[in-house]
């Protein structure tokens, strides 16, 4: 639907990808752990190994929470932009099917939050 | 007339009556120099049919004479209290510092509201047909840059004493947390002068203004907070005024023409939302930032709105005006709302130009006995966990910045309808791009209108872009205006803690 306007309307994407400086905007989170209120954003380059994700990023966003450390990697589902995916480590976002502001949830077996409350 | 004729008439002044029809009617002509559609060029594009712009009932016959008056007078009475509060120290007799956070939120988030309402019914009150709905666009014009005045004035006794609020204006247009109300007034002053009507004057402040208003005041009243009850009651009757304006552009859109109620409605819905999602700073202030408490965000929502609101459509409902669109959602989220917006702001508070803390062990009880069903379960735990590493010297601060919704560009915290556990995640594809929304109300408004949308100032994105002065925490509060250290972080050993609790020795040892 056009938006009811006085004259032509058109504009492009203020965060197009071509603005973020040769990054990607990824959104990382952690379900079941809404201590972290909301999904993380990061600008990344698409040629980062997704294993930067898991051994850099996400250790710094959530090592504070008591249940991080307990994490067993083998055992974690992922879902990328709405659908089951299973990454690897060693390629690269990109490869992995990460775009620009795709949205990366995962879940760990187990965990539930601080007394299971999802926090 | 001839000239023996005027000098035998005597003047004969009008009444109040005929000045007013001559001021909402006679003053309204039609055009003969330059097409009607060239001198109001915004009446048409929105799709409404308007037959008869003289059917519009004016919702309060005031002249602008009598207007000045009254106006007058209310001001008089309200700088002679203002200048007393600061002449007594009147901050002192608040209930705590902590309460002067709602203060500062709403000097930062809601005051320029009222300028960008001043300039929006200027607007429109130039661009209306009928010479009716103009004059009462360009009152309320006047209202709303007089409310805007008188916050500030009042609130400026409290910048002397408080942290936070010393560049409300610039902190409006730049800091991530009050793009949520800024870019909900541009959106409603970037669409035509019906909708901005229907956003403004019937939705937020017809529909939804007592869950602003009523806590607002009523929260000021009972923290001890007599300069905020000032210009609360001073602008009461201006804001009477206003809900009349709201419903009666309402009825007479729909009383005008049958295909004007779809529009209406999709604007009805569009607006309920958006109104609703800005509320929950509201929310949060209820629950979390008085206190002495008024009554609960669930409480408020099912007096004002669920019973308020519906009783309203019900009457509206035989133009075929229905409930608003994910009006049930709201609902659902009543549980919610204020512990997770008030957890997102613990989250952040690195970033905030006001405080935030864990509530005392007595106002948790509250929160339990208010909701029952939700804070036991999802949220004293959490609160429980951040204090007891916070009494460690380990304050929890998120140090990587939200996902955002881009429609109401509020982090995408809320919970799926039905499942309180987990996130909300809505999106879309538009011209090959993907958009995030935090809701199914946030969502149908983009897909409505993804142009308007996709220009969103998402502060996330922009300070990734770089146009926020820099990558680092301390450029970017640098950039906001705020002062590292002592607008912002927790209220624990703020600067405002200190002064309060030197000011008030005296009251404490008494109390011993
Ligand atoms: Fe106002
Ligand atoms: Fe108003
Ligand atoms: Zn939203």
């Amino acid at each position: 639907m056009p938006v009811a306007s006085i004259g032509p309307y058109q504009f492009e994407s203020r965060d197009k990808v071509s603005n973020f400086h040769g990054n990607q905007l990824t959104y990382l989170h952690w379900e079941e752990h809404n201590m972290y209120c909301a999904a993380l954003a990061y600008p990344l380059p698409p040629t980062m190994p997704f294993r930067a994700i898991v051994e850099n990023l996400l250790p710094e966003a959530y090592g504070y929470h008591p249940e991080w450390a307990k994490v067993k990697w083998d055992q974690v589902t992922w879902m990328l932009d709405g659908r089951p995916f299973i990454p690897n480590l060693d390629a690269s976002l990109a490869e992995n099917g990460l775009g620009h502001k795709s949205v990366v949830r995962f879940w760990t077996p187990g965990l539930h939050g601080i007394g299971g409350t999802a926090t | 007339m001839s000239i023996a004729d005027k000098s035998t008439a005597k003047p004969r002044k009008l009444g109040l009556k005929e000045r007013y029809a001559h001021l909402t009617r006679g003053l309204g002509w039609e055009t003969t120099y330059q097409p009607m559609s060239k001198v109001f060029p915004f009446t048409d594009y929105e799709g409404i049919k308007i037959h008869d712009w003289d059917k519009w009932q004016d919702p309060f016959r005031l002249t602008m004479d009598s207007y000045w008056k009254f106006q007058a007078e209310k001001e008089r009475k309200l700088y002679a209290v203002i200048d007393s509060f600061a002449q007594n120290n009147g901050h002192l007799n608040i209930t705590d510092a902590r309460y002067v956070n709602a203060i500062k939120l709403f000097l930062t988030g809601v005051s320029p509201l009222e300028y960008s309402a001043h300039r929006g019914y200027a607007h429109v009150g130039r661009h209306f047909v009928g010479a009716g709905p103009r004059i009462a666009c360009q009152m309320q014009a006047i209202d709303e840059l007089r409310h805007a005045q008188t916050q500030i004035h009042t609130i400026s006794h409290y910048n002397k004493f408080f942290d936070g609020l010393h560049d409300a204006r610039h902190m409006h247009d730049h800091v991530w947390y009050l793009s949520v109300p800024k870019s909900f007034f541009e959106d409603a002053c970037s669409a035509g002068p019906f909708e901005f009507l229907t956003a403004i004057s019937f939705s937020f402040e017809y529909v939804l203004t007592s869950l602003l208003f009523v806590p607002f005041m009523s929260g000021a009243a009972y923290n001890g907070d007599m300069a905020t009850v000032t210009f609360g009651f001073s602008a009461q009757s201006d804001e009477a005024r206003h809900m009349t304006l709201g419903l009666e552009i309402i009825k007479f859109m729909l009383e005008q023409d049958e295909g004007n109620v779809p529009i209406v409605q999709r604007w009805i819905d569009k607006w309920f939302w958006r109104g609703y999602r800005l509320l929950t700073i509201v929310a949060m202030m209820m629950d979390y930032m008085l206190p002495k408490r008024v009554m609960s965000w669930a409480e408020a929502w099912e007096i004002y709105f669920e019973q308020g609101g519906g009783a309203l459509f019900e009457d509206l409902s035989r133009y075929g005006i229905r409930m608003p669109k994910y009006h049930e959602v709201a609902s659902k989220e009543k549980g919610r709302l204020s512990h997770e917006v008030w957890a997102t702001f613990y989250n952040y508070t690195q970033a905030t130009a006001f405080h935030t803390w864990i509530p005392e062990k007595d106002e948790l009880d509250w929160l339990s006995a208010k909701y029952p069903e939700t804070f036991d379960q999802l949220y004293r735990p959490r609160f429980e966990y951040w204090k007891e590493q916070s009494d460690q010297g380990k304050r929890f601060y998120n140090n990587v910045l939200p996902q955002l919704c881009v429609t109401c560009q509020i982090p995408m915290i809320f919970t799926e309808p039905d499942d309180p556990k987990t996130i909300c995640f809505r999106s879309t594809l538009y011209k090959g791009e993907r958009y995030h929304f935090c809701s199914d109300g946030c969502k149908d408004i983009f897909l409505y209108e993804p142009e308007k949308y996709i220009q969103s100032w998402l502060p996330v994105h922009q300070i990734y872009q770089g146009n926020c002065g820099g990558a680092t925490v301390p450029e970017v509060l640098n950039w906001y205006h705020m002062s590292l250290g002592n607008d912002n972080m927790d209220y624990q050993g703020s600067p405002d803690e200190t002064l309060w609790n030197e000011w008030t020795a005296d009251r404490h040892k008494s109390a011993i």
